[in-house]
């Protein structure tokens, strides 16, 4: 599923889970991706947390964005900080 | 119908490269009769077919989206109106869509609007990208154009026509083409050539032929780790180490919203902690599929290995990411 089109009231992402299955990732698995974005979202000094089967993004000064799935993280992550998250820019992978 | 997804196979080359001529051919296969067809526009080779349709290019750009996750509205209004007809009797039920594209058209948005519409992703899914190049100006079209890089870089299948016409095997465009694409098989599609249906029918969603397909996927790159041209290069990425489903997720979804536009095609196997199967991963620019499962390891032998085709993206930046972001975020690391 695309990222940037996911947005039309699609409320699945590809990564959900790795069988394919249209179903929402158990309660264990999905506290583990929390924790993995967490780390990789900290560099940019954004949190993130769960909230009804949804997700909460926010920048330090507290603006947030409620997002349907990981799918759409990344381009929530740019608004919020006003800048790119590029995984291919050394100084972010020195700060993971 | 009901009950099973239509298979939609997208056609597509450059101008004059013989796409509605191929089509014709196929068309008249035994197993493809029940295929209905849209095109962009109605060439110099007539298509009598009987559930044909044109369709105008009216391409809508999503409010936060880019230029290549523009969504062709046309199209989808063309495919539900389809289905919609077969649905009411107006036309005969039909198992497989063709799309003719036109010859300077970018294929990406017509995957993105099947795989962005939750109404279309109910009734159709998408099979082989088959892109057909000239024998007689292909390598020509390649070196000059865009277009003609990209539709070559996202197929599943090649088809070289009118090599008949040339009087001698395409030997340096065949060359030019793995180099653009090692995952896609190139076949020879002249007029004197047989052409087989199994251009459309065979691919990761028919249970026979799934594993064979990756297993070429792989094959074919297995000579070099990287192969380019110009500005398209692709290359491999590959680990033994089992992979965190969720790292390596929100690391491809990260990547691809920086860098979508500049990946053509990722198609891959991985190997995932605690599933003991392999996973197939494949996508055009920012569309992913969903994870498809294959029964065995290519080969007999466990691990990851992710083809990316990409243009302007240096290998080793995107191999030191994979390696800091998803290998250094497993669970025991």
């Amino acid at each position: 599923m695309c990222g940037l089109c996911g947005v039309f009231g699609v409320q699945e992402h590809w990564s959900d889970n790795a069988d394919g299955k249209r179903r929402q990732p158990a309660h264990a698995e999905r506290m583990h991706r929390l924790g993995t974005a967490q780390r990789m979202l900290k560099p940019f000094g954004l949190s993130l947390r769960e909230w009804a089967g949804r997700y909460v993004i926010a920048n330090r000064t507290g603006k947030s964005e409620v997002i349907e799935h990981l799918g759409l993280l990344w381009q929530a992550a740019e608004r919020l900080t006003g800048a790119s998250c590029d995984p291919l820019d050394p100084a972010y992978l020195e700060q993971l | 119908m009901y009950g099973q997804k239509i298979t939609v196979n997208l056609l597509t080359g450059f101008l004059g490269s013989g796409k509605t001529t191929l089509l014709k051919r196929l068309l008249s296969e035994p197993d493809l009769a029940g295929t209905a067809v849209l095109v962009n526009e109605f060439g110099d080779v007539g298509l009598d077919h009987l559930l044909l349709e044109e369709v105008d290019e009216d391409v809508v750009l999503l409010q936060s989206g880019c230029v290549c996750c523009t969504i062709r509205g046309d199209l989808k209004e063309a495919m539900l109106r389809l289905h919609g007809r077969a649905h009411n009797g107006e036309i005969p039920n039909f198992s497989r869509l063709a799309i003719e594209t036109t010859g300077l058209a970018d294929p990406a948005p017509i995957v993105a609007t099947l795989a962005a519409d939750p109404v279309l992703r109910n009734h159709y899914r998408l099979g082989n990208i088959v892109t057909v190049i000239d024998a007689i100006e292909g390598t020509s079209n390649i070196e000059r154009f865009a277009e003609s890089r990209k539709q070559a870089a996202v197929a599943d299948r090649l088809v070289i026509t009118k090599s008949d016409l040339t009087g001698a095997h395409p030997t340096s465009l065949n060359t030019q083409l793995q180099a653009l694409n090692p995952t896609a098989s190139i076949v020879l599609g002249g007029t004197g050539e047989p052409v087989s249906q199994t251009l459309f029918t065979d691919d990761l969603h028919d249970d026979k032929a799934k594993q064979a397909e990756v297993e070429r996927w792989l094959a074919r790159d297995d000579d070099d780790h990287q192969h380019h041209t110009d500005d398209i290069k692709s290359f491999s990425i590959e680990t033994d180490t089992p992979l965190d489903w969720a790292a390596f997720g929100l690391w491809l979804s990260m990547l691809l919203n920086h860098h979508g536009q500049r990946i053509l095609r990722v198609k891959g196997i991985l190997h995932i902690e605690g599933i003991d199967r392999p996973v197939v991963v494949h996508g055009v620019q920012h569309t992913i599929h969903k994870p498809l499962h294959l029964d065995r390891w290519p080969g007999g032998k466990l691990g990851s290995r992710l083809v990316v085709i990409a243009e302007g993206l240096s290998p080793a930046d995107v191999q030191v990411s994979f390696q800091k972001i998803v290998i250094g975020k497993r669970r025991d690391a």
